[in-house]
């Protein structure tokens, strides 16, 4: 007798039981620690910090231990816990200008106020296996630090600004509440500080190939790197009740800002244009590709037409995130026997009529 | 940068050791539910319009039923009683995971009887079972916009419904029955909804849509990826697009349930051998599983297993 | 029955920034009259037909036209809703590239009945019926009605798109360059069977083109733009024979050299 499939409930329990098992493994290793994955892995925290647009690195690392490190899923938790918290207001935009910068490097002038620095960065680096990390017995040096307190470094688009070479940076309305595409609707076309809370927000890899399509003749908008910094920046938020602005802290960022092809016109005179970048955390990657996506999104700002994926604000806007990418992509997953039986039904009743008659019966009594 | 805050971490299964950090009842703030609250009046008062909503990231991927998920958040009480069916079956993974969910953040009353339930979730089946006025049907909707597949642009189609520019839907139809002699649109078959807008019914079985003309209960739609939430409200007109030489018509099962012997009703294929051997049987599951407490018997039931052994 | 123009054009202007599109054009257009716009490219002819077609918005002037109930209304105060309406049944516009005006993934007959379901059309049979009368009438073998224009040559998909632009009968169409990218012979045969439609139909229509053989062909008047200014205006005929303006007689002489 037929009984039909039932218990998915404790499928689903035993399956998470086994999820569980799988997590964490040869039991006679020590389990990982938050402390460990925070100082070990830290650029895999800070990308899960920024696509997940939550700055706690604790939160971030636990996510990534749950998920097994599984980029997305830990991503998608760490989500899915930014939603449920209060909002207390807007911070003070930050002030990328007074930046503890641990690397600075431009690619347009060979010295600056304030120089060129490397800071640690894989650059450079001969991409060779190295044994000595197998069993950590070798004591790591003490990186080499120059003397005395780090000082602000002007920026390189505030040089070009000086002389007016470059689109004055975008200002906004002194009453202009910036825009939070996680607590409001999104419409197209869209304000830029929405379109670059998304692309912040935005998959590193989808991102990435944009940025590298632009390059390659698919929107093309001659790039140079005016600069990247990346270091401490301090969050200020203001009390009106009090009459006082706070300091809630300080966090880790990459700033990238494209300096791109002038544009002019018959009543202004020809500027370099800006595409900008900004990440949590230590992503050059994200923040460089993230700027070539924004000039590129820009494009019909300045009169150009709009050719190439990179420039289409709602294909790129629409698919940049990878927490509801992976969710309608995996989606298909889940049953679909109810639509799949209309449309069995649908293509035997076709193939049916396409039958000659005769083989038809044949093919009925052969069955019977 | 301090050293990383001891803040409890929210607690997803039950499993464990992390302090469950203490949600609000349905999950979702009250200024988000009042949020959702308003797309849902707005979507009643324009019936088949997809209102834009500033849909929350929740704990469940989307293209889950995240949509479905804060529509039912939004508008469940304490005194609710509670069904899911994915598939039209009430034990399918991902009911039973919501349903599941919504015991634990709202604590309310589950069923799988769908005359007892005041709010119905569903993904892809409107119940056999007539729906009631006070009852809410609550759609997961993948995609919502009917004019998608013909038009990529948000901004294009926006302005066809707007307009009410439908010819290219129709083009479709006749695509297909130029092609396959009929209509070859089996599921989220396009409906128009009070002589004004089209809408996609999600991807039910077009079986369903007479199912949703002039309901007595309320009908919600929730897209939580594409943030949008429409609605039927009760006693609507919805007329499923056809032609007057073509009309619409629904799937036809030329057998009754295996199990319940009911006729009309959906039915799902169950293939049980590799020899092609296979039954229909209800899929809505409580509707199968009523007839048969109330002693309907289909020929599945009704034939021993020595029986089928014989015959084959 | 022409006792009132279809068409009233008043000081139409349209300038890019500071630059000229056309200028201050003023005309009628009578029922069932083909009226040519010709100049060289740059001339603004294109510009003014886009702004007739209300495809583009004047810089100043207005453009009044005769609704079927014999009301004339401002063409750009009208509701974007309702200049859609009318440009899907009582106007056409052929476009010079017939991928432009067609829908190249879908087969021939939706093609033709589109605009037939769009104004209400609900009978698949007879929707089906017309498109096939229409492919005849434009010289496509019937049985090509369930291929797409993809699989068709230039000049049909071009007959293509004159159907889908006249299945609804409307009264006004716009034609940009409509023999444009087509070969010699081909556009012999466009031409006579554009002039044939239109007075069986009783048409009337505004044609851009660049040459001047089209025009002698379709036009009863014609318009002779440059640099944005219409600078000669009469019966094709009298303009053709007896040019008055020096450009005009360069145009005419060119062609005749040729």
């Amino acid at each position: 007798m037929y009984v039909a499939v039932k218990g998915g409930e404790k499928a689903i329990a035993n399956a998470h039981r086994l999820l569980a098992d799988r997590r964490r493994g040869d039991r006679s290793l020590p389990g990982l620690t938050i402390a460990q994955i925070i100082a070990q892995l830290g650029l895999a925290v800070d990308r899960v910090m920024a696509e997940a647009s939550l700055y706690d690195p604790s939160l971030a690392a636990l996510a990534l231990k749950q998920a097994r490190g599984d980029m997305i899923e830990a991503i998608f938790l760490l989500r899915a816990y930014r939603t449920t918290l209060p909002r207390f207001g807007t911070s003070v935009p930050l002030e990328t200008g007074r930046m503890q910068v641990e690397r600075r490097v431009s690619a347009t002038y060979k010295d600056l106020p304030g120089g060129q620095l490397l800071g640690p960065t894989f650059d450079y680096t001969h991409r060779l296996l190295d044994p000595d990390l197998l069993d950590e017995t070798a004591d790591v040096e003490a990186p080499a630090r120059r003397a005395g307190e780090t000082e602000a470094v002007m920026r390189v688009s505030d040089i070009l600004d000086g002389e007016g070479l470059i689109e004055p940076d975008g200002e906004m309305p002194d009453d202009h509440v910036p825009g939070d595409l996680t607590r409001e609707p999104m419409e197209f076309p869209m304000p830029r500080d929405l379109r670059l809370q998304a692309l912040a927000r935005g998959d590193e890899g989808f991102l990435l190939a944009l940025g590298y399509s632009t390059q390659r003749g698919y929107g093309r908008t001659h790039p140079f790197v005016g600069e990247i910094r990346m270091g401490l920046v301090e969050v200020e938020f203001e009390v009106p009740e009090l009459g006082l602005t706070l300091s809630l802290g300080e966090i880790r960022i990459t700033e990238c800002q494209m300096v791109n092809q002038f544009k002019g016109s018959a009543k202004a005179p020809p500027q370099f244009t800006r595409g900008y970048g900004l990440v949590f955390g230590q992503s050059e990657r994200k923040a460089m590709s993230m700027s070539l996506v924004d000039r590129a999104l820009r494009t019909s700002e300045f009169g150009e037409d709009v050719t190439a994926p990179a420039q289409d604000e709602e294909f790129v806007i629409s698919h940049c995130d990878n927490v509801q990418a992976t969710g309608f992509v995996e989606h298909l997953k889940l049953p679909h026997y109810v639509d799949f039986q209309a449309e069995l039904d649908l293509v035997r009743r076709m193939r049916a009529r396409h039958k000659p008659a005769e083989e038809t019966t044949e093919h009925e009594e052969a069955a019977e | 940068m301090s050293a990383p805050d001891t803040r409890p971490a929210p607690g997803q299964d039950s499993a464990g050791e992390t302090e469950l950090a203490a949600y609000n009842f349905a999950y979702l703030d009250e200024q988000t539910k009042r949020m959702i609250r308003r797309a849902i009046l707005k979507a009643i008062a324009i019936p088949g319009y997809q209102v834009p909503f500033a849909s929350r990231e929740m704990p469940m991927p989307y293209g889950w039923g995240t949509g479905g998920v804060q529509v039912t958040a939004a508008i469940i009480g304490p005194e609710d009683v509670l069904k899911v069916i994915d598939q039209g079956a009430d034990d399918t993974t991902n009911a039973v995971s919501i349903r599941a969910f919504f015991q634990k953040v709202a604590a309310v009353r589950a069923t799988t009887h769908t005359a007892d339930a005041t709010i119905i979730q569903t993904r892809h089946r409107i119940p056999e079972h007539t729906l009631q006025e006070g009852q809410v049907l609550v759609y997961q909707v993948p995609i919502p916009e009917p004019l998608r597949f013909l038009e990529p642009r948000e901004t294009e189609t926006r302005k066809m419904h707007a307009l009410e520019e439908y010819g290219l839907m129709h083009v479709k139809l006749y695509e297909d029955i130029a092609r396959h002699g009929r209509i070859a649109t089996t599921y989220a078959y396009p409906v128009k909804v009070h002589g004004r807008y089209v809408m996609d019914p999600s991807p039910t079985p077009k079986f369903d849509n007479p199912k949703m003309h002039r309901s007595e209960a309320l009908q919600l739609f929730g897209a939580g990826r594409e943030k949008r939430i429409y609605a039927v409200p009760p006693h609507t007109d919805v007329v499923s697009l056809d032609f007057e030489d073509h009309p619409f018509e629904v799937q036809q099962f030329d057998r009754p349930c295996a199990l319940c012997g009911a006729t009309h009703v959906y039915l799902d294929e169950v293939v049980l051998d590799d020899r092609g051997g296979r039954m229909f049987v209800c899929s809505d599951t409580d509707y199968c599983e009523t007839r048969q407490a109330e002693g309907h018997v289909g020929e599945m039931l009704a034939t021993t297993a020595t029986d089928r052994e014989a015959a084959e | 029955m022409s006792d009132m123009p279809l068409l009233k054009v008043r000081s139409l202007s349209k300038f890019y920034g500071n630059r000229i599109g056309c200028h201050d054009v003023s005309f009628d257009l009578w029922p069932g009259e083909v009226l040519a716009i010709v100049g060289e490219s740059g001339s603004g002819k294109t510009t003014l037909l886009n702004c007739l077609s209300t495809r583009l918005m004047p810089s100043t002037g207005d453009v009044q036209y005769r609704m079927r109930d014999g009301d004339y209304r401002d063409l750009f105060r009208m509701s974007e809703a309702e200049r859609r309406v009318l440009m899907r049944t009582d106007w056409g516009f052929v476009h010079q590239n017939p991928a432009d005006g067609l829908r190249m993934t879908v087969s021939a007959g939706a093609n033709v009945g589109e605009r037939l379901m769009a104004v209400g059309d609900r009978h698949y049979g007879r929707i089906r019926a017309t498109a096939s009368e229409w492919l005849s009438r434009v010289e496509i073998d019937t049985d090509r009605i369930d291929d797409q224009p993809r699989a068709f040559s230039g000049g049909m998909r071009q007959r293509l798109q004159i159907a889908r632009n006249l299945v609804t009968s409307p009264r006004l169409v716009f034609m940009d360059e409509p023999t444009g990218g087509l070969d010699v012979s081909v556009q012999a045969r466009l031409l006579d069977l554009v002039r044939g439609l239109v007075s069986d139909l009783g048409l009337s229509a505004i044609v851009v083109t660049h040459d001047l053989a089209v025009a002698r062909l379709l036009s009863h008047r014609m318009m002779v733009m440059k640099g944005g200014h219409v600078i000669e205006h009469g019966l094709t005929d009298r303009v053709l024979d007896d040019p008055r303006e020096p450009y005009t007689q360069l145009l005419v002489s060119s062609i005749l050299q040729v």
